[in-house]
């Protein structure tokens, strides 16, 4: 159902726009691609190199969703979004999943209407700082020049923890990554803070990375994961259960390298066997393929895989897996059983 | 039409709606409220539905619960506790101060350039009109940024002045120009300076009558009284005098360096400066144009009359030429007045705390109520807009009414 | 007074002298540097301020430029070959030019598309913007859009073709119907339009898309330069005929045409471009029905629409106004209509005082295109703003990407208000 642009200005608008029935699947099957909402660049979770092909941890999310339903990885329209218009877009219908380090909070869920299908990332906000200013602690930070991105829960955060210890700031809300580093750089503000992922990737990009430090106190809880309108649950499972495939893939050694492998026939472990369809009808409870987990896998490897690929310790990221450890390692990271 | 009479119709006949030009309007009139009326029905159930399927719905209650943020600019007390609403209240206060700021800048650039582009001097002629050339088609918002990222990169970050030997220094020890802002001596108020500041104003009101007062003797009498030294005396020695009167209730408080910032004195932001500088100097570039169409719509004659009777250059332009030219120059310039209050809202590119960035900004994305604030933000703007027009219009009357 | 004295004077001259040569400071340079920058003492200081100020932008920005990077993968590259000399990393245009032009996702073997359709622009616009060229090409102006619409989008040529020929048959019923009644045509035209358009929907099959000789691009492909350019142009010949419709309303003896133009002009105007934006990217989505989407970027497409409608109709309710009264009485006299009055009088007259204004207004319109960044559309400014200097090779990399982006607009509108003063100056001779 894919008609035009102008033939939809010059006709009746539900002539030409594409219908959308009260099932997200089957909106996304007609269509044949995935509309999935990124940042409009946060390099390591979203970001489109110099050919326009996007790649990240939070892109990685989306291909292995397209890849469930299509078998697919490419079949997703990526569309970027800023703070102010990603909750609209998705309300709206323009995006049918969210995965734009997105924190999972309790007016989001419950007042904006969202359902947020489970956490990819589990963050907390940093402070980095120059090494000069010979700071230590958050709490000396009293009267510094505080940048901050605008339009995220950050801004709340630091507001609370400034308020808490009594101590005084000064924001600089800046719309986009690059241009708060800029003002960080030139001195303009004496202390950047984000997401502590953020700040790796922020650092890990200058050119001394060595004479800025990141300071101990992490003054926030960010649980960060794709989320989905209200109201279509079926669609939710889909997008949790791709998620938790992911995860369980890693639990269970199954490897972009091996999927093809262990979803050819039945191994010794039922639950591998349950996770790669060869077992059982998963698939077409969810009404999709029995190999859907095996296609989401093979996208782009399992949970870990799409860590170490794009914001693991080999990259120019180089994030420890820390609290996204899966949980037999002392992390957070767990999926619920697939049976 | 009102000499002929129609011949007298006996009866109202169904055609007449479209054929008679005494019921055509009326026929008009009624489809086109029928059609507003549809699309606003159409619209409306539209956003109903579409609210109730989201379950949404449309409430303004937001905007009395506590904001959470901070604003680094604020004109009036604001903290992290206060209200969404009172956020708003910040940010309208700092569009209005960067409006204003911008306005009476843009004004002073524009009228300098318009002036010199008719200069005698090749170089300054050409020079200004590259200038009007370049602000005039390059977009606003590149400008902005540009002017932002010069400004933070050019200008020394306040700990390049720490040290033993500092990369850069105070000005006269009161001023600190940084990337983070300018930081002024603020003036403190004591017990008394009410005083001074009253007398201040009743002198600079008896400058203005007796201005006033020369002037008529001018007139009837023909005797010319001085105004300058009389002036300048009437403006510092009543209020230098008053001062130690009151035994110096006045002073100022230097902005000193101290722990990560400058401490005391009063702070302009860098998002405000280079917000306010950008937009003076886009729009001077307009206000340039204006402003040299208005002295070219002076007719050669009045110059050459003013040259005739013998007064010089400065005069003629003072005298003669820019006051016939203000009739044509105003009313553009507060179109641009009105552009520089819009384009005000391009702050958010910078970070400066405007409505659009407080409330359009991080209120909305907070609470995610997107239409709510989006309406508010529209209305507070077409307030401005509209006061704005309607002070022009009363201008262009009163103008018009001298000319005749 | 020398025939006066000449009998008193024991010797006269009969020869003529030769001519001597002027004196040096009165002719050549030397005359015109003391004429034009020496004149008076505050004129010969301006002067050597100026030639200051010059010299001190030239010192700076000169060798930065010519001593630029055009040949390097990343801006720690371009930090490597510089060695701490000043000198610009224009690496990044030499290799993300493509992107800044034609934007992000535009696929790179279709780049001749747009570029063809922008070439072809120029074609379609000279008859408008040249009034002396022949009259018949404005034909090609006429399907220009569709042309366009088709390079740029790909998919079926069905789709144009079927608007197209909707067009033609709105025309055709127009022009049959137009000697009886305006209203009649027109309303026949739209009616006859409409059919056409519907029947085809039928026809073309949904899965035309995906067979057709140009690859479908989705709009939201769109991107860089080229989207500046697209929202400029569409825009502006959209906004014309609604703006033409507004001024009239705004004129109309009918209190509530009236009223309604009125109140949405001043709505617009009185409000920031921004704001409409907004209201494109977070709220008009809530206005359409529920069970439809509509592209963001056709959303944006409307609300400048608007924005710019308002401000042409107040430009064209001047040419209104500056016509005289005698036009509107003469036409009265010979018994026109109110449609053709303004039809074949009043408006070929009042459009050709409008244009260049309407060219202003067109060169702000699409300097306000940039606005589309903030609303994460991925135009230049965007482009820039958002991917390029988030990317690692390229973080840091302000000045050169900047500059390129002013230079892309300054070349446009600059070329674009010499036409209107060239226009202008061209207008005025006919009217004296």
């Amino acid at each position: 159902m894919k008609r035009t642009v102008f033939f939809g200005a010059l006709t009746v608008a539900g002539m030409a726009a594409s219908m959308a029935s009260a099932a997200t699947l089957d909106d996304v099957k007609a269509r044949g691609s995935l509309n999935c909402g990124v940042t409009t660049g946060l390099v390591g979770f979203a970001s489109p190199d110099a050919n326009g092909v996007w790649t990240g941890f939070d892109v990685g999310v989306c291909r292995a969703v397209a890849a469930a339903i299509f078998g697919d990885p490419t079949a997703v329209e990526f569309v970027p979004t800023t703070g102010k218009t990603r909750f609209t877009a998705l309300a709206s219908g323009e995006i049918d999943v969210l995965a734009r380090n997105t924190t999972w909070t309790f007016s989001r869920d419950v007042d904006l209407k969202f359902e947020f299908t489970g956490i990819n990332y589990y963050d907390g906000q940093g402070f980095m700082v120059p090494r000069e200013l010979g700071v230590s602690s958050a709490k000396d930070l009293d009267g510094a020049t505080v940048c901050i991105q605008t339009g995220t829960t950050t801004e709340l955060n630091l507001a609370d923890f400034f308020r808490s210890n009594n101590i005084s700031y000064e924001p600089v809300p800046i719309e986009t990554n690059a241009e708060a580093q800029q003002q960080y750089l030139a001195g303009a503000c004496d202390v950047y803070t984000t997401d502590a992922s953020g700040l790796a990737a922020t650092r890990a990009s200058f050119e001394n990375p060595g004479d800025h430090v990141l300071l101990p106190e992490i003054i926030s809880k960010e649980p960060l994961g794709p989320l989905v309108r209200h109201g279509d649950s079926d669609w939710g499972d889909i997008v949790r259960w791709t998620l938790n495939a992911l995860i369980a893939a890693e639990e269970l050694g199954v490897t972009s390298a091996n999927v093809a492998d262990m979803a050819a026939a039945p191994t010794d472990n039922p639950e591998v066997n349950r996770l790669l369809g060869t077992e059982g009808e998963l698939g077409a409870m969810l009404g999709l393929e029995a190999n859907w987990a095996a296609n989401a896998i093979a996208a782009g490897g399992n949970y870990g895989e799409l860590f170490e690929k794009n914001i693991g310790e080999n990259t120019p990221i180089g994030l420890a897996r820390g609290l996204n450890a899966q949980w037999t390692d002392g992390g957070l990271i767990y999926s619920p059983p697939f049976r | 039409m009102t000499s002929i009479t129609d011949p007298p119709q006996g009866s109202f006949r169904l055609s007449m709606l479209i054929n008679d030009t005494r019921y055509r309007s009326l026929t008009f009139q009624a489809i086109a409220a029928i059609l507003l009326a549809l699309s606003i029905w159409y619209l409306g159930n539209n956003l109903i539905q579409n609210l109730r399927q989201a379950g949404l719905n449309i409430s303004y209650s937001f905007l009395g619960s506590p904001a959470g943020y901070d604003i680094n600019q604020t004109l009036v007390e604001y903290d992290s506790q206060s209200t969404h609403s009172r956020a708003a209240l910040v940010g309208v206060l700092n569009t209005l101060l960067v409006a204003f700021l911008a306005c009476a800048t843009a004004t002073v650039f524009g009228v300098l350039a318009g002036v010199l582009r008719l200069s005698n001097n090749w170089l300054v002629r050409k020079l200004m009109a590259v200038y009007v050339e370049i602000f005039r088609n390059i977009p606003v918002l590149i400008w902005i940024i540009i002017i932002f990222t010069i400004m933070t990169a050019v200008m020394p970050a306040p700990r390049a002045f720490r040290g033993e030997n500092p990369e850069a220094t105070m000005l006269f020890d009161a001023f600190a120009v940084t990337n983070r802002g300018i930081y002024i001596p603020a003036p403190i108020w004591g017990p008394g300076s009410m005083v001074v500041v009253l007398t201040f104003l009743a002198s600079i009101a008896s400058i203005f009558f007796y201005r006033r007062y020369a002037t008529k003797t001018l007139y009837d009498t023909g005797r010319l009284l001085p105004t300058f030294w009389p002036s300048v005396g009437l403006f510092f020695v009543p209020v230098i005098v008053m001062f130690f009167v009151m035994g110096q209730p006045i002073s100022l408080d230097y902005p000193v360096l101290g722990g990560f910032n400058f401490a005391g004195g009063l702070q302009l932001g860098a998002p405000l400066i280079a917000l306010w500088f950008a937009l003076s100097i886009y729009t001077g570039a307009f206000i340039a144009e204006n402003v040299r169409a208005g002295i070219q719509a002076v007719s050669k004659g009045q110059s050459e009359a003013a040259g005739a009777l013998g007064l010089r250059s400065g005069r003629i332009m003072s005298l003669v030429v820019l006051p016939q030219a203000l009739r044509v120059i105003i009313p553009p310039l507060i179109s641009q007045y009105l552009n520089i209050t819009k384009n005000s809202s391009l702050a958010i590119a910078v970070g400066y705390a405007d409505v659009t960035a407080t409330l359009g900004g991080i209120t909305l994305n907070q609470t995610g109520r997107a239409i709510e604030c989006v309406l508010l933000l529209m209305l507070f703007y077409l307030t401005i807009s509209l006061t704005i027009s309607a002070v022009m219009n009363f201008y262009n009357n009163s103008v018009k009414l001298k000319e005749r | 007074m020398s025939d006066v004295h000449a009998h008193s004077v024991a010797f006269v001259r009969t020869e003529t002298l030769p001519e001597l040569p002027p004196p040096a400071a009165e002719t050549g340079v030397l005359k015109w540097i003391r004429e034009n920058l020496f004149a008076t003492v505050p004129n010969a200081i301006l002067t050597i301020v100026s030639i200051y100020v010059v010299y001190a932008i030239l010192s700076g920005v000169l060798p930065w430029i010519f001593n630029g990077v055009w040949d390097a993968s990343s801006l720690a590259e371009c930090r490597e070959i510089l060695n701490g000399t000043s000198g610009a990393c224009f690496a990044v245009l030499a290799e993300r030019w493509p992107q800044l032009i034609f934007g992000l996702s535009y696929p790179a073997d279709s780049y001749w598309r747009p570029a063809l359709a922008f070439f072809l622009l120029f074609f379609a616009a000279a008859p408008v913007m040249f009034f002396d060229l022949p009259r018949k090409l404005l034909l090609f102006t006429a399907i220009y859009p569709f042309i366009a619409y088709w390079l740029i989008w790909g998919g079926t040529i069905m789709v144009p073709l079927v608007a197209l020929v909707g067009f033609v048959a709105g025309y055709l019923v127009y022009q049959r119907l137009v000697t009886n009644s305006f209203a009649a045509g027109f309303f026949g035209g739209v009616a006859a339009a409409f059919v056409v358009w519907y029947i085809g929907g039928l026809l073309i099959p949904d899965d035309a898309s995906d067979t057709a000789m140009l690859t479908a691009v989705p709009s939201r492909d769109l991107g860089g330069f080229m989207l500046n350019l697209m929202l400029g142009v569409t825009c502006v010949s959209l906004s014309i005929p609604i703006g033409i419709v507004l001024a009239l309303g705004r004129q109309s003896s009918m209190p509530l045409i009236k009223w309604i133009c009125v109140v949405f002009i001043e709505f617009i105007r009185g409000v920031p471009l921004i704001t409409l934006l907004f209201v494109a990217s977070v709220m008009l989505a809530y206005f359409f029905p529920p069970e439809s989407t509509v592209d963001l970027f056709l959303r944006v497409v409307i609300m400048i629409t608007m924005f710019s409608a308002a401000y042409i109709a107040e430009v064209i309710r001047g040419g209104l106004a500056a016509l005289p009264k005698g036009q509107y009485e003469a036409a009265d006299s010979l018994g026109l209509d109110y449609a053709q009055a303004m039809r074949l009088i009043i408006l070929p007259q009042a459009l050709k005082i409008s244009i260049p204004g309407i060219v202003n207004i067109a060169v702000g319109l699409f300097k306000d295109t940039v606005l589309v960044s903030v609303i994460s559309m991925f135009d230049i400014l965007g482009f820039i703003r958002g991917p390029l200097l988030s990317s690692t090779e390229w973080n840091g990399v302000y000045w050169e990407l900047l500059g390129f982006a002013a230079l892309l607009f300054f070349v446009t509108c600059y070329g674009i208000s010499q036409y209107s003063q060239w226009l202008e100056r061209r207008l005025a001779t006919d009217h004296r």
